[in-house]
């Protein structure tokens, strides 16, 4: 009976410790973390995407809370206004989760371009949706109300040869980010007046 | 005869070195050594965890009971684990997109379990330090040696750390890079030979 007790207390005492430790190291992590996810994931996507802004899109961002995450959105200036907005959407991809940083002009509902951000598929198959802009660049110009998948599925997408899943996951994270676009466009409307100046 | 502290540690660097004396922990050995700088880093990771979890558990040793000893290792090991995952994603971020889910998976590296159970739990504190750097020096060693084996052959260029590095393909232009070796089979193949030149040079 002893021995139970001292099971319990020791497994116990040892996980609330552990916990405690691991929310502290990750909360004093949390900004630097981001400040490099910026730097190396998310700053190289955007500035593909938002290239010509007259602003650093990188520094004028805000935060909105969608469902049970929070996104950021990323604004860029051009003639003289707010008027693009980056922000990531996600897919499945053949390993793991596929972002997708997307460019949308809210003038014309448009997307201005779209940029892989994290993945982790095969190299030399998957990885090409990263690397090479052959698959990316098709989203150029696209009405954020047209669905996109790939040819295979009757879509408009070529997909990359050898990796048609991944090539579907970067389909699915623009569509899932033009989705969430069109129901926070209000929002999203409101938030970037207060840039652009 | 009781060993000293200096020979615990020596020890991980040859006689019990893990990858190649003991043939333990294959899985990253075999994963992430596609480069030298990733070989180095995964040690690196894998020491400080080894480190950690050998300090606590035998400075714990008296007060962990013995039927939820493993339960108790892995909460340890499990936290200096997610610790290095935070400090490398918050340091060394382009590093820890190349190691990716082999930094996670450290909480299964059989040596950590394996260097707490056989080792930190019986032995003084001093002594489990030793014995956890001496062993995660030597893991680092080892994945840097493959990885420079298998980057130089399957790539023509080696990356030490950082801008230091040496070009095979420039040295000698007609070397054709074997990137068999950089795939996964190559892993399989280059620790075979790797294993069969140190049983030779070992005995």
């Amino acid at each position: 009976m002893n021995d139970m007790v001292k099971m319990v207390v020791v497994l116990t005492v040892l996980s609330s410790v552990a916990g405690g430790v691991l929310a502290a190291v990750n909360k004093g992590t949390a900004s630097q973390i981001e400040a490099q996810q910026l730097t190396f994931v998310k700053g190289p996507a955007i500035k593909a995407i938002l290239a010509g802004s007259s602003n650093n899109p990188i520094e004028d961002r805000f935060k909105i809370v969608d469902g049970d995450a929070e996104k950021s959105f990323f604004v860029g200036n051009f003639d003289g206004k707010a008027n693009t907005i980056a922000f990531e959407g996600f897919g499945k991809g053949f390993a793991g989760d596929i972002g997708v940083m997307v460019g949308i002009n809210m003038d014309e509902d448009k997307l201005v371009g779209a940029a892989v951000t994290v993945h982790s598929e095969t190299p030399g198959l998957g990885a090409k949706a990263k690397d090479d802009p052959g698959l990316v660049s098709q989203f150029k110009g696209l009405s954020v109300k047209d669905s996109v998948s790939v040819t295979k599925d009757g879509g408009q997408i070529n997909a990359i040869s050898g990796a048609t899943i991944t090539s579907r996951a970067v389909c699915d994270a623009v569509d899932n980010a033009m989705k969430s676009y069109q129901k926070m466009k209000p929002q999203l409307q409101q938030e970037i007046q207060k840039f652009g100046k | 005869m009781p060993k000293t502290i200096v020979q615990e540690f020596t020890k991980g660097l040859w006689e019990e070195l893990p990858p190649f004396r003991l043939v333990l922990g294959l899985c990253p050995v075999l994963g992430v050594t596609t480069t030298m700088e990733n070989g180095l880093g995964m040690g690196i990771a894998t020491t400080f965890v080894l480190f950690g979890s050998n300090f606590l558990v035998s400075l714990l040793r008296s007060i962990i009971p013995q039927k939820v000893r493993i339960a108790c290792f892995i909460i340890i090991i499990a936290s200096f684990v997610t610790i290095v995952e935070l400090l490398m994603q918050a340091y060394a971020y382009p590093l820890y997109l190349k190691l990716g889910v082999f930094i996670p998976l450290i909480v299964v590296n059989c040596i950590v379990l394996g260097r707490a159970e056989a080792f930190a739990y019986k032995n003084k504190v001093s002594y489990s330090i030793a014995d956890g750097l001496g062993i995660g020096i030597g893991f680092t060693l080892s994945l840097g040696a493959l990885g420079a084996v298998r980057e130089l052959l399957g790539n023509g260029s080696v990356t030490v750390w950082g801008d230091l590095s040496y070009n095979l393909s420039a040295a000698f232009p007609s070397y054709q890079p074997f990137s068999f070796m950089v795939q996964a089979p190559g892993a399989f193949i280059c620790l075979g030979l790797m294993l069969c030149i140190i049983n030779a040079v070992g005995d």
